[in-house]
């Protein structure tokens, strides 16, 4: 290998097994008071429903499980660990007060059905970042039931459903770009709509033409991404918005990309109807290793009678509550109110950034796509010359032809010290690389990032092998998903 | 701004580098019209202590420190302290969902020891990795169960969850899946009576909940029976993760769909918590959200990856299992790590201090009001009856600093002033007795004010 | 490749080989190229109608999923349960794999698809060569 990695690298000599081949009887992690009240009679209590035998389950010490997934944490790349080039996933720095505030007492140990006189805090909190979020978004009422974006998607097309209803039809499709995510028609499905793809032009937008034909009275609504998937504005928005209202439809937007627009555009102002937002994506709540996430669902003033229940409103003697009395509402999409605990995180970025913060990240956002892409023009095929937003996407066209595919760029970035950027999609671009920076990203870190895949494509010139045996210096490299899948084995057996 | 780690001088290179003249340019695509001239109205940039205090404001107006009875669906146990410090961890915290398996062994890994925890606990053969929370985890339960068995009737316990039934109403409403309600009897089961009436051959499952919204454990086996006589699954909630340590698991069910808040994820005002859902091989195919697989790489050494991603919506799209991405990964290492904490000796001590707990207090409650549905065995959770309102009394009991049980009015209205009490191991002897003596005192006034009621009466009769 | 000069063709990549009033059905080696690795075939029961043209089960390889289209119309006979346990013959040998045995609704369907000449030449133009 001509060139050698110059960020820190992980922890991956470290072998660790799992935790049920540490376990053995009599260890424990775990010490009970002794009971204040009388011990009872299992048996008598309980009858046959007692259960005699926990089975498998381990028995560990405390430090066994502290050096366990702390090995574990080891071979994790991370956000706190350096960039995630990853496209429409806005993989930001995740702030440490967020952690902090949500695990102050009063908030952490709240019971959801606490009287509404102690819990004056829980609702302040979601009041005031719904207020905060509907002036972002440009919108006129929220919702913060929904668990995750793609739970927002269903609940926001819920509401469009009884929008519909009661102008007295339904209607039965949706139209959805070809450049969507998966999550869109997956959603429309759930909802008893059927899915009519909508072609996008040459420059990687929306094509008007085919929006004109396939807009009817039979649609719906539009589900649009913006900046969609390729990074791009949908410079026709304008044109977009009124078609789809002039035959009385409904303009849905998934808001996984507004790390390019909070503070320098509204959704509301350019003709968007419902849109969901990603709490983990724009706001800094971190993915965890895939979730929690939250999907607040965003609208304008017509789709106010279909909001979730609860909605949170302010009493007459000025306390804050929840109303229940909503005869419209398209129901519950979860029991109680939301993630209240991504709430507090959101909120504690949105009071931590400010107005002037808010925009400077995006304008950073923005800036540190176009860097990247200015940097790699001419290294890696470009599809579309329209101007990128928050993120770029490639092609592998060049490297193709030297057999060598976006998925084992990838796997060779990660010897250079980053994770990968999105493989493969959107899908209008075959062979796509996704790149989105964020904000977080220092001008020396992105550099890093520009020499190494450079360096990977210069690679690729000499000796393709390289990208195709990737990664190198990884603990395991090129799992076998194909056995995994044919033959799962899904749990450890004794 | 502190997040942001560029100076001037570097945006000024940058721009150079691509050629523009300013940040505006790169914001042209934007048409003019949509592009903010003004500030957004948001609350000014605060300084870290500011935020601080800000939420810690919230936090004192948030009943902080008060000794809670309640209980339906959302649990409070003790989280013990390597739990945070563990998931705290920026390699667990921060990092990506888990596709690119060589950089995220860590995760991998611990979900698979999730999933295989679950199966123990559950009595399954396989569980996936989390979704978003009990509600939702049993209405994709019965979706499941309605691909599987191609039929399009659902029947659903009364004494399940109500705002679980609200959820899986929304659901079910644009799916249109015919949902029927059973009703309990005395002893707060499912009447299988009922039951066994409202079953047909269009049924596509069950659902019930055991422990019940009630605390009373199901005859889980009597109504499988029912089911699979019919061709119809059986699905089962649990919302009270810790019953699992000594209560039977419902062996005998199709689907399990758990709420796994009770092991280790903080009460935080309902959210997030942790749905999972458990069932046998053979269904596998049909199970909604991520699962972790063993498998070797290319030099033979065990790793681990997500696996029959075929199922889900960055594949299959409108012909996913569900719609989920983002599921609740972060709070299933935190159930995770609980479940390591107490194994297979402390979940069952844990489990029965719980049932210890509330067995003596629906004793003594019993002295003084009302209790409902005996005759059949309780977990951690009882229901009493008042003479009086449960919201009066339950605003005096505020005045010591604790949360009285939840009245069921609202849900239930024929119950009356019924109110569901839920004990943990937290739960103070003396907490209980205070309670009680709250009950009581109340009953006797009731009584007095009944007495002096028909003695002016009699006093009328009398002149 | 050889395509069997024996088996009708699909523009959907599915293979069919009448016997008189039945026919044996599988996917083309083209497919299996284009797949990958097989990892899982859904197939209908015995006894399912299946009509020319429509979805009738569904191929997966890890990363993908392919729907398998009815070359003809008719009820299902036999499936190939060996296919459960190793899908990856198909990949193996795509044209001795079949997948499934129908009793053929009407024979004459099968005129209307492309002999081994015509799917080659088709196969050649659409993979660009």
């Amino acid at each position: 290998m001509k060139h050698m990695p110059r960020k820190a690298t992980r922890h991956i000599s470290q072998n660790e097994g799992l935790i049920f081949e540490k376990s053995s009887p009599g260890k424990a992690a775990w010490k009970l008071p002794p009971l204040d009240v009388p011990d009872v009679d299992t048996n008598k209590l309980l009858g046959p429903s007692e259960r005699k035998d926990l089975g498998n389950m381990p028995e560990v010490s405390e430090i066994e499980i502290i050096r366990h997934f702390t090995r574990l944490s080891t071979w994790n790349y991370a956000i706190d660990l350096g960039m995630y080039p990853l496209g429409s996933c806005t993989m930001k720095y995740n702030p440490r007060v967020n952690e902090v505030v949500s695990r102050l007492e009063g908030l952490a140990n709240g019971h959801p059905y606490q009287a509404e006189r102690i819990s004056q805090g829980a609702l302040r909190i979601i009041k005031t970042l719904s207020e905060c979020l509907l002036e972002i978004t440009g919108m006129d009422d929220i919702t913060l039931q929904p668990a995750a974006g793609a739970h927002g998607e269903f609940t926001g097309l819920l509401m469009v459903r009884a929008y519909h209803e009661s102008k007295g039809a339904a209607r039965k499709k949706v139209l959805i770009p070809d450049s969507a995510h998966g999550t869109n028609p997956a959603t429309a499905a759930m909802v008893g709509y059927s899915v009519e793809n909508l072609k996008s032009n040459s420059n990687g937008m929306v094509d008007v033409a085919s929006l004109v034909a396939q807009m009817n009275e039979d649609v719906a609504a539009l589900m649009l991404t913006n900046p969609n998937t390729l990074g791009v504005f949908e410079q026709e928005i304008h044109k977009i918005a009124d078609l789809m209202h002039a035959k009385g439809g409904l303009l849905y937007m998934d808001g996984a990309n507004m790390n390019a627009l909070v503070g320098k555009v509204r959704p509301g102002d350019f003709g968007v109807d419902v849109m969901h937002l990603n709490l983990h994506k724009t706001f800094s709540t971190p993915h965890g290793g895939g979730g929690p996430g939250s999907g607040p669902v965003a609208i304008k003033k017509s789709l106010e009678p279909f909001l979730p229940k609860p909605v949170v409103v302010t009493k007459p003697d000025g306390t804050l509550g929840f109303e229940y009395d909503r005869p419209q509402s398209v129901g519950r999409v979860r029991s109680f109110y939301g993630n209240f605990g991504m709430f507090i995180r959101a909120l504690a970025y949105i009071l931590a950034n400010g107005p002037d913060g808010l925009r400077q990240t995006t304008e950073d956002a923005v800036l540190n796509a176009n860097y990247i892409r200015k940097g790699l023009e001419g290294v890696f095929d470009l599809p579309y010359s329209t101007p990128s937003m928050h993120e770029v996407v490639f092609s592998d066209k060049i490297q193709a032809k030297k057999g060598v595919r976006t998925m084992d760029l990838a796997k060779r970035l990660i010897d250079y010290g980053f994770h990968p950027y999105t493989t493969a999609f959107p899908l209008i671009v075959p062979g796509a690389l996704m790149i989105e920076p964020t904000e977080s990203e220092s001008k020396e870190e992105m550099d890093l990032f520009i020499e190494a895949m450079k360096a990977i494509a210069e690679e690729v010139e000499e000796d393709p092998q390289i990208a195709l045996q990737a990664p190198h210096n990884t603990r395991v490299s090129r799992l076998d998903e194909t056995t995994a899948a044919r033959k799962p084995v899904l749990r450890w057996k004794p | 701004m502190r997040y942001l780690p560029k100076s001037p001088a570097d945006r000024q290179a940058m721009l150079k580098a691509i050629g523009s003249r300013s940040i505006d340019d790169l914001f042209s695509p934007v048409p003019a019209e949509y592009r903010l001239t003004r500030d957004l109205k948001v609350p000014r940039q605060m300084a870290e202590f500011e935020i601080v205090e800000w939420f810690r404001e919230r936090s004192r107006e948030n009943g902080d420190g008060y000794q809670s009875f309640l209980g339906a669906g959302a649990y409070s146990h003790y989280r013990p302290v390597i739990i945070d410090s563990l998931i705290s961890r920026g390699e667990f915290l921060t990092a990506y969902t888990p596709y690119q398996a060589e950089v995220s062994q860590g995760t991998l890994q611990a979900i698979f020891e999730f999933q295989t925890m679950i199966c123990e606990l559950t009595g399954m053969e396989v569980a996936n990795a989390s979704m978003y929370d009990g509600s939702t985890a049993a209405t994709e339960a019965v979706m499941m169960a309605v691909r599987l068995t191609g039929r399009r009737n659902v029947l659903a316990a009364r004494s399940v969850h109500p705002e679980y039934r609200e959820v899986l109403e929304t659901y079910a409403l644009h799916q249109s899946l015919p949902l029927t309600t059973v009703g309990f009897n005395a002893d707060g089961r499912v009447n299988l009576k009922e039951l066994e009436n409202a079953i047909t051959s269009e049924t596509a499952c069950i659902l019930i909940q055991s422990p019940n919204f009630f605390g009373t454990i199901e005859d889980v086996a009597a109504i499988a029976e029912v089911a699979h006589k019919h061709g119809a699954m059986l699905a089962v909630s649990i919302s009270e993760a810790i019953s699992l340590g000594i209560v039977e698991p419902p062996r005998q069910a199709d689907i399990v769909a758990m709420e796994a808040q009770s092991f280790g994820v903080p009460l935080g005002f309902g959210g997030p918590y942790c749905g999972v859902i458990a069932t046998r091989e053979k269904y596998v195919r049909q199970m909604p959200g991520r699962l972790a697989g063993q498998t070797t790489d290319k030099n033979g050494k065990r790793g681990f990856v997500l696996t029959l991603a075929t199922r889900e919506q960055h594949i299959r799209r409108e012909k996913a299992t569900s719609n989920i991405c983002t599921n609740q990964a972060l709070v299933a290492l935190m159930a995770n790590i609980f479940m390591t904490i107490y194994g297979k000796v402390g979940l069952r001590e844990l489990a029965k201090q719980n049932l210890a707990k509330a067995a003596y207090a629906s004793g003594q409650f019993e002295k003084h009001s009302k209790l409902l549905f005996c005759g059949a065995p309780r977990f951690n959770e009882f229901v009493i009856q008042t003479s009086e309102d449960p919201y009066a009394i339950n605003g005096r009991i505020l005045g010591n600093r604790m949360i009285g049980g939840l009245p069921l009015k609202k849900f239930y209205p024929e119950l009356g002033n019924a109110s569901l009490w839920c004990c943990t191991e937290l739960t103070t002897r003396t907490a209980i007795d205070t309670a009680v003596g709250f009950v009581a005192e109340s009953e006797r006034s009731q009584r007095a004010m009944k007495e002096s009621d028909s003695s002016s009466d009699m006093q009328e009769v009398t002149r | 490749m050889a395509y069997p000069s024996d088996y009708k063709y699909t523009k959907e990549h599915e293979w069919i080989k009448a016997d008189g009033g039945n026919a044996t059905i599988g996917i083309t080696d083209y497919a299996q190229q284009s797949l990958g690795d097989i990892v899982f075939v859904d197939l209908p029961k015995v006894g399912a109608e299946i009509t020319v043209g429509k979805t009738l089960g569904s191929v997966e390889s890890v990363k993908a999923v392919s729907d398998l289209y009815a070359p003809a119309s008719g009820t299902v006979t036999e499936v190939n349960g060996a296919l459960a346990n190793a899908p990856e013959q198909i990949n193996k040998d795509a044209h001795g794999s079949w997948m499934l045995k129908i009793k053929l609704k009407d024979p004459g369907e099968l005129n209307a698809l492309l002999s081994a000449a015509d799917y080659e030449k088709f196969v050649a133009e659409e993979s660009g060569h």
